[in-house]
Protein backbone atom coordinates (compact mmCIF):
# COMPACT_ATOMS: atom_id res chain seq x y z
CA UNK A 1 0.00 0.00 0.00
CA UNK A 2 1.40 3.44 -0.91
CA UNK A 3 1.46 6.51 1.32
CA UNK A 4 -1.73 7.98 -0.09
CA UNK A 5 -4.66 6.85 1.99
CA UNK A 6 -7.51 5.14 0.20
CA UNK A 7 -10.89 6.00 1.61
CA UNK A 8 -14.08 4.00 1.52
CA UNK A 9 -17.30 5.50 2.80
CA UNK A 10 -20.53 3.69 3.60
CA UNK A 11 -23.89 4.86 4.85
CA UNK A 12 -26.01 2.20 6.47
CA UNK A 13 -29.51 2.55 7.89
CA UNK A 14 -29.98 2.34 11.65
CA UNK A 15 -31.35 -1.16 11.43
CA UNK A 16 -29.81 -3.93 13.53
CA UNK A 17 -28.19 -6.49 11.28
CA UNK A 18 -26.86 -3.90 8.83
CA UNK A 19 -23.73 -3.50 10.96
CA UNK A 20 -22.54 -6.67 9.24
CA UNK A 21 -22.17 -4.72 5.97
CA UNK A 22 -19.72 -2.34 7.65
CA UNK A 23 -18.04 -5.20 9.49
CA UNK A 24 -17.46 -7.21 6.32
CA UNK A 25 -16.31 -4.18 4.35
CA UNK A 26 -13.77 -3.34 7.06
CA UNK A 27 -12.63 -6.97 7.05
CA UNK A 28 -12.14 -6.87 3.27
CA UNK A 29 -10.08 -3.68 3.54
CA UNK A 30 -7.96 -5.17 6.33
CA UNK A 31 -7.43 -8.36 4.32
CA UNK A 32 -6.24 -6.37 1.29
CA UNK A 33 -3.81 -4.51 3.55
CA UNK A 34 -2.31 -7.76 4.85
CA UNK A 35 -3.64 -7.89 8.41
CA UNK A 36 -3.62 -11.31 10.04
CA UNK A 37 -6.84 -13.27 10.50
CA UNK A 38 -6.69 -12.65 14.26
CA UNK A 39 -6.52 -8.88 13.81
CA UNK A 40 -9.30 -8.99 11.22
CA UNK A 41 -11.55 -10.81 13.70
CA UNK A 42 -10.73 -8.18 16.34
CA UNK A 43 -11.60 -5.41 13.89
CA UNK A 44 -14.85 -7.09 12.82
CA UNK A 45 -16.11 -7.22 16.40
CA UNK A 46 -15.02 -3.63 17.09
CA UNK A 47 -16.68 -2.24 13.95
CA UNK A 48 -19.88 -4.20 14.54
CA UNK A 49 -20.09 -2.98 18.13
CA UNK A 50 -19.43 0.65 17.12
CA UNK A 51 -22.17 0.47 14.48
CA UNK A 52 -24.65 -1.09 16.93
CA UNK A 53 -23.89 1.66 19.47
CA UNK A 54 -24.38 4.31 16.77
CA UNK A 55 -27.70 2.78 15.71
CA UNK A 56 -29.07 2.19 19.20
CA UNK A 57 -27.72 5.08 21.26
CA UNK A 58 -26.81 7.69 18.65
CA UNK A 59 -29.66 7.33 16.18
CA UNK A 60 -32.17 5.73 18.61
CA UNK A 61 -32.88 3.04 15.99
CA UNK A 62 -34.54 5.63 13.75
CA UNK A 63 -34.20 3.91 10.39
CA UNK A 64 -34.43 7.22 8.54
CA UNK A 65 -31.08 8.16 10.11
CA UNK A 66 -27.99 6.57 8.70
CA UNK A 67 -24.73 5.55 10.31
CA UNK A 68 -21.70 6.78 8.39
CA UNK A 69 -18.65 4.55 8.23
CA UNK A 70 -15.38 5.84 6.82
CA UNK A 71 -12.45 3.49 6.30
CA UNK A 72 -9.08 5.13 5.70
CA UNK A 73 -6.44 2.70 4.47
CA UNK A 74 -3.03 4.17 5.24
CA UNK A 75 0.42 2.71 4.61
CA UNK A 76 0.60 0.96 7.97
CA UNK A 77 -2.77 1.43 9.61
CA UNK A 78 -6.47 1.20 9.02
CA UNK A 79 -8.70 3.83 10.60
CA UNK A 80 -12.45 3.36 10.92
CA UNK A 81 -14.79 6.18 11.91
CA UNK A 82 -18.39 5.39 12.77
CA UNK A 83 -20.58 8.47 12.85
CA UNK A 84 -24.13 8.98 14.13
CA UNK A 85 -26.43 11.93 14.80
CA UNK A 86 -26.42 11.63 18.59
CA UNK A 87 -24.80 13.66 21.34
CA UNK A 88 -21.95 11.23 21.81
CA UNK A 89 -21.07 8.22 23.87
CA UNK A 90 -21.90 8.52 27.57
CA UNK A 91 -18.61 7.12 28.81
CA UNK A 92 -15.72 4.94 27.87
CA UNK A 93 -15.10 1.26 27.82
CA UNK A 94 -15.22 0.28 31.45
CA UNK A 95 -14.38 -3.37 31.95
CA UNK A 96 -17.47 -5.43 32.73
CA UNK A 97 -17.72 -6.88 36.22
CA UNK A 98 -18.86 -10.43 35.59
CA UNK A 99 -19.57 -11.06 39.28
CA UNK A 100 -21.93 -8.07 39.40
CA UNK A 101 -23.59 -9.24 36.20
CA UNK A 102 -24.04 -12.76 37.57
CA UNK A 103 -25.52 -11.32 40.76
CA UNK A 104 -27.76 -9.00 38.71
CA UNK A 105 -26.17 -5.89 40.22
CA UNK A 106 -25.10 -4.78 36.74
CA UNK A 107 -26.94 -5.16 33.41
CA UNK A 108 -25.93 -8.19 31.37
CA UNK A 109 -25.56 -5.88 28.35
CA UNK A 110 -23.18 -2.92 28.04
CA UNK A 111 -19.91 -4.47 26.93
CA UNK A 112 -19.62 -2.94 23.46
CA UNK A 113 -17.35 -0.01 24.24
CA UNK A 114 -15.14 -2.16 26.43
CA UNK A 115 -14.69 -4.67 23.61
CA UNK A 116 -13.90 -1.93 21.10
CA UNK A 117 -11.25 -0.48 23.37
CA UNK A 118 -9.78 -3.89 24.14
CA UNK A 119 -9.65 -5.13 20.54
CA UNK A 120 -8.19 -2.22 18.56
CA UNK A 121 -4.91 -0.32 18.96
CA UNK A 122 -6.53 3.10 19.30
CA UNK A 123 -10.12 3.97 20.20
CA UNK A 124 -11.74 7.29 20.95
CA UNK A 125 -15.24 8.70 21.06
CA UNK A 126 -15.78 12.26 19.92
CA UNK A 127 -18.96 14.03 20.98
CA UNK A 128 -20.27 16.62 18.59
CA UNK A 129 -24.04 16.97 18.79
CA UNK A 130 -24.16 19.62 16.04
CA UNK A 131 -22.14 17.85 13.37
CA UNK A 132 -22.52 14.24 14.48
CA UNK A 133 -20.57 12.26 17.03
CA UNK A 134 -18.24 9.47 16.10
CA UNK A 135 -16.20 6.54 17.32
CA UNK A 136 -12.70 6.34 15.86
CA UNK A 137 -10.77 3.09 15.81
CA UNK A 138 -7.33 2.32 14.44
CA UNK A 139 -5.43 -0.92 13.97
CA UNK A 140 -1.76 -0.91 13.03
CA UNK A 141 -0.15 -3.39 10.68
CA UNK A 142 2.89 -3.71 12.93
CA UNK A 143 0.96 -4.41 16.08
CA UNK A 144 3.15 -5.05 19.10
CA UNK A 145 0.42 -5.81 21.64
CA UNK A 146 -0.70 -9.21 22.92
CA UNK B 1 -32.62 -7.31 5.14
CA UNK B 2 -33.32 -9.08 8.39
CA UNK B 3 -30.89 -10.21 11.04
CA UNK B 4 -30.09 -13.85 10.42
CA UNK B 5 -32.13 -15.92 12.80
CA UNK B 6 -30.80 -18.14 15.53
CA UNK B 7 -31.53 -21.82 15.20
CA UNK B 8 -31.35 -23.82 18.39
CA UNK B 9 -31.47 -27.59 18.78
CA UNK B 10 -31.59 -29.43 22.06
CA UNK B 11 -29.94 -32.81 22.47
CA UNK B 12 -29.21 -35.26 25.23
CA UNK B 13 -25.91 -37.06 25.01
CA UNK B 14 -24.53 -39.87 27.11
CA UNK B 15 -21.16 -39.17 28.68
CA UNK B 16 -19.19 -41.26 31.11
CA UNK B 17 -20.91 -39.74 34.10
CA UNK B 18 -24.47 -39.85 32.70
CA UNK B 19 -26.66 -37.74 30.44
CA UNK B 20 -25.82 -34.17 29.50
CA UNK B 21 -28.19 -31.67 27.88
CA UNK B 22 -26.64 -30.00 24.83
CA UNK B 23 -27.96 -26.72 23.42
CA UNK B 24 -26.69 -26.34 19.87
CA UNK B 25 -26.75 -22.83 18.41
CA UNK B 26 -26.60 -22.08 14.70
CA UNK B 27 -26.57 -18.79 12.77
CA UNK B 28 -26.38 -15.43 14.52
CA UNK B 29 -26.69 -14.70 18.23
CA UNK B 30 -27.73 -11.07 18.68
CA UNK B 31 -30.32 -9.00 20.51
CA UNK B 32 -32.91 -10.66 18.24
CA UNK B 33 -32.08 -14.07 19.72
CA UNK B 34 -33.72 -13.68 23.13
CA UNK B 35 -36.56 -16.12 22.46
CA UNK B 36 -34.23 -18.63 20.84
CA UNK B 37 -31.65 -18.51 23.62
CA UNK B 38 -33.64 -17.92 26.80
CA UNK B 39 -36.79 -19.60 25.51
CA UNK B 40 -34.85 -22.77 24.76
CA UNK B 41 -33.25 -22.66 28.18
CA UNK B 42 -36.67 -22.33 29.84
CA UNK B 43 -37.83 -25.41 27.92
CA UNK B 44 -35.12 -27.64 29.35
CA UNK B 45 -36.26 -30.65 31.35
CA UNK B 46 -36.53 -29.95 35.08
CA UNK B 47 -33.91 -32.56 35.86
CA UNK B 48 -31.26 -31.09 33.53
CA UNK B 49 -28.27 -30.44 35.74
CA UNK B 50 -25.35 -30.50 33.30
CA UNK B 51 -25.66 -28.26 30.26
CA UNK B 52 -23.34 -27.98 27.31
CA UNK B 53 -23.47 -24.99 24.94
CA UNK B 54 -22.40 -25.75 21.36
CA UNK B 55 -21.25 -22.67 19.40
CA UNK B 56 -19.55 -24.57 16.57
CA UNK B 57 -22.12 -23.45 13.97
CA UNK B 58 -22.49 -19.85 15.14
CA UNK B 59 -21.62 -17.44 12.35
CA UNK B 60 -21.97 -14.10 14.12
CA UNK B 61 -22.05 -13.23 17.79
CA UNK B 62 -22.12 -9.72 19.23
CA UNK B 63 -22.15 -8.24 22.73
CA UNK B 64 -25.96 -8.36 22.90
CA UNK B 65 -25.78 -12.07 22.11
CA UNK B 66 -23.10 -12.56 24.75
CA UNK B 67 -25.40 -10.78 27.23
CA UNK B 68 -28.09 -13.40 26.49
CA UNK B 69 -25.57 -16.15 27.24
CA UNK B 70 -24.81 -14.40 30.55
CA UNK B 71 -28.55 -14.23 31.33
CA UNK B 72 -28.79 -17.96 30.67
CA UNK B 73 -25.84 -18.54 32.99
CA UNK B 74 -27.53 -16.45 35.70
CA UNK B 75 -30.66 -18.59 35.44
CA UNK B 76 -28.61 -21.79 35.43
CA UNK B 77 -26.72 -20.66 38.50
CA UNK B 78 -30.01 -20.09 40.35
CA UNK B 79 -31.11 -23.63 39.45
CA UNK B 80 -27.84 -25.22 40.53
CA UNK B 81 -26.97 -26.21 36.98
CA UNK B 82 -23.45 -26.39 35.56
CA UNK B 83 -22.71 -24.98 32.10
CA UNK B 84 -19.74 -25.85 29.91
CA UNK B 85 -19.05 -24.47 26.48
CA UNK B 86 -17.42 -25.70 23.28
CA UNK B 87 -17.02 -24.77 19.63
CA UNK B 88 -16.19 -21.09 20.04
CA UNK B 89 -13.68 -19.71 17.54
CA UNK B 90 -10.33 -18.60 19.00
CA UNK B 91 -11.52 -15.00 18.65
CA UNK B 92 -14.65 -15.56 20.71
CA UNK B 93 -12.73 -17.65 23.24
CA UNK B 94 -10.64 -14.50 23.69
CA UNK B 95 -13.74 -12.29 23.93
CA UNK B 96 -15.40 -14.58 26.49
CA UNK B 97 -12.18 -14.49 28.51
CA UNK B 98 -11.99 -10.67 28.26
CA UNK B 99 -15.48 -10.18 29.66
CA UNK B 100 -14.89 -12.71 32.43
CA UNK B 101 -17.42 -15.37 31.46
CA UNK B 102 -14.75 -18.01 31.89
CA UNK B 103 -15.11 -17.54 35.64
CA UNK B 104 -18.55 -19.18 35.35
CA UNK B 105 -18.15 -21.59 32.45
CA UNK B 106 -15.19 -23.46 31.04
CA UNK B 107 -14.39 -23.32 27.32
CA UNK B 108 -13.49 -26.49 25.44
CA UNK B 109 -12.37 -27.14 21.88
CA UNK B 110 -14.87 -29.92 21.16
CA UNK B 111 -17.84 -31.85 22.54
CA UNK B 112 -15.83 -34.83 23.71
CA UNK B 113 -13.45 -32.72 25.79
CA UNK B 114 -16.31 -30.69 27.21
CA UNK B 115 -18.24 -33.84 28.19
CA UNK B 116 -15.17 -35.28 29.88
CA UNK B 117 -14.74 -32.05 31.84
CA UNK B 118 -18.04 -32.66 33.67
CA UNK B 119 -16.51 -35.76 35.22
CA UNK B 120 -13.07 -34.29 35.89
Amino acid sequence: MDNNPSTIELHIPSRLGYEKIAMNTAASAARIMGFTDERIEDLKTAVAEACINAMEHGNKLDESLSVGVVLSMNADSLEVKVRDTGAGAPGHGIAPDIDKKMHEEEKARGMGMFLIQALVDEAEWVSSPRTGSYARMVIHLHHTGE
Amino acid sequence: MQEKSTQVKMDEVQCAGGFITVIRFEGDITSASETAVLGTYKGLPDDARRILLDFSKVEYLNSSGIALVIQMMIAASKHGQTIKTFGLTPHFQKVFTMVGITKYTSLHPDEQTACAAFDA
